[in-house]
């Protein structure tokens, strides 16, 4: 759910990147923070392991402008994708206002791709809601590597109801800020129709 | 979406502001937010200058997700009322609500008997903003929907994009 505080014009949205263990989450909220200017941006804040494996939430805030005179602020939070860190997803993605799915595109992590999508569905289920709900959009991450599956095969085991996608690396910013764009898009429209 | 936007109008934030600036003057605290579950700050008072108040917020609401889901596991519904100590500074946090969270921050020249005394009564009178506000956000037909609507109505494409220009 968003927070729109009229007194000081500002809306604040939440959009979580979901998806399994080490498809680019984070980097993906590490690109963004590289390349936008910094006064458009606050820390990015990483709750890892020792390892630099997601343990409870990265967390990156955005504050790009304003739209109708209303300052604009994407709070971008990804979920820890390893499978036993379930009760920290669930508790991230409440509230939210938007999912990006990043998938790998590795033909080896297909099965976890479409675990983790199970998994997300019934997150959503327990929260009173479902993908085709909320803004959502996916992303074919790692597409630079040599083993990849199609598209095609992609798009079948995962997007069901012909959600936007995108195809990415996101370790080169490729289809990054294009996958941004658009869940942004789908959140602010949604202000526009789910009002109040 | 996940339940109904939270949508705050001059009025109430003009409360809330007061409401905040009377607490930091009750209990010496160094400084004050109020922060919705989210993660997104809706008030703060005393010395914030240079504080990162985004992260500050958002590792708040984490804090709490945590530990209520921990509450769960033992059978709680949530803990209500958090502290940390530090060296020199210590935390209170409190749940109003059920939905907002109200962080204090204090040092020496408050104490933690007298900072849960006065939060217990802000929290109160916070509490009945609240109500005002969801009120407002429940009426559909209502101002909030009203504004909301023709607010966003006009978002184009290219008001996105241009957030994306910087």
């Amino acid at each position: 759910m968003s927070f729109i505080n009229y007194s000081s014009r500002e809306i604040n949205c939440k959009i979580v990147y979901y998806g399994p263990g080490l498809c680019g989450k984070t980097t993906n909220l590490q690109y963004i923070y590289q390349k936008v200017s910094p006064q458009a941006k606050g820390k990015l804040i990483s709750l890892a392991t020792e390892t630099e494996r997601t343990l409870f939430f990265d967390f990156l805030p955005l504050e790009l402008g304003a739209i109708r005179g209303f300052k604009t602020r994407f709070h971008l939070y990804t979920v820890p994708g390893q499978v036993f860190y379930d009760a920290s997803r669930r508790l991230i993605l409440k509230g939210s206002d938007g999912v990006i799915f990043v998938a790998d595109s590795q033909v080896e992590r297909m099965e976890s791709n479409v675990e983790s999508l199970h998994n997300l569905e019934s997150h959503l289920a327990e929260h009173g809601t479902s993908i085709e709900k909320i803004p959502f959009v996916l992303q074919y991450n790692k597409r630079d590597l040599p083993n990849i599956v199609s598209v095609e095969e992609l798009q079948q085991a995962l997007n069901h109801n012909n959600h936007p996608y995108f195809e990415a690396v996101a370790s080169k910013g490729t289809g990054v800020f294009e996958t941004l764009k658009m869940i942004a898009k789908l959140v602010l429209n949604e202000l526009k129709t789910g009002a109040g | 979406m996940f339940g109904s936007n939270l949508v705050i109008f001059e009025e109430e934030s003009k409360r809330i502001n007061a409401s905040l600036a009377k607490l930091l003057g009750e209990t010496r605290a160094k400084s004050i937010f109020l922060i919705d579950k989210n993660g997104h700050l809706i008030g703060s008072c005393g010395e914030t200058q240079g504080m990162d108040m985004a992260s500050l917020a958002s590792l708040t609401a984490g804090n709490i997700a945590a530990t209520g889901g921990l509450a769960q596991l033992i059978g709680e519904e949530e803990f209500s009322v958090l502290f940390h100590q530090g060296e020199r500074d210590s935390l209170h946090i409190s749940i109003v609500v059920k939905r907002v969270i109200l962080l204090v921050i204090f040092d020496e020249r408050s104490s933690l008997g007298l900072v849960r005394l006065r939060v217990k009564r802000a929290s109160e009178e916070l509490a009945q903003i609240f109500e005002t506000i969801f009120r407002k956000a429940e009426a559909k037909s209502g101002e909030a929907k009203q504004m909301m609507e023709t607010r966003f109505a006009e978002i184009t494409d290219a008001d996105i994009d241009n957030l994306f220009k910087t």
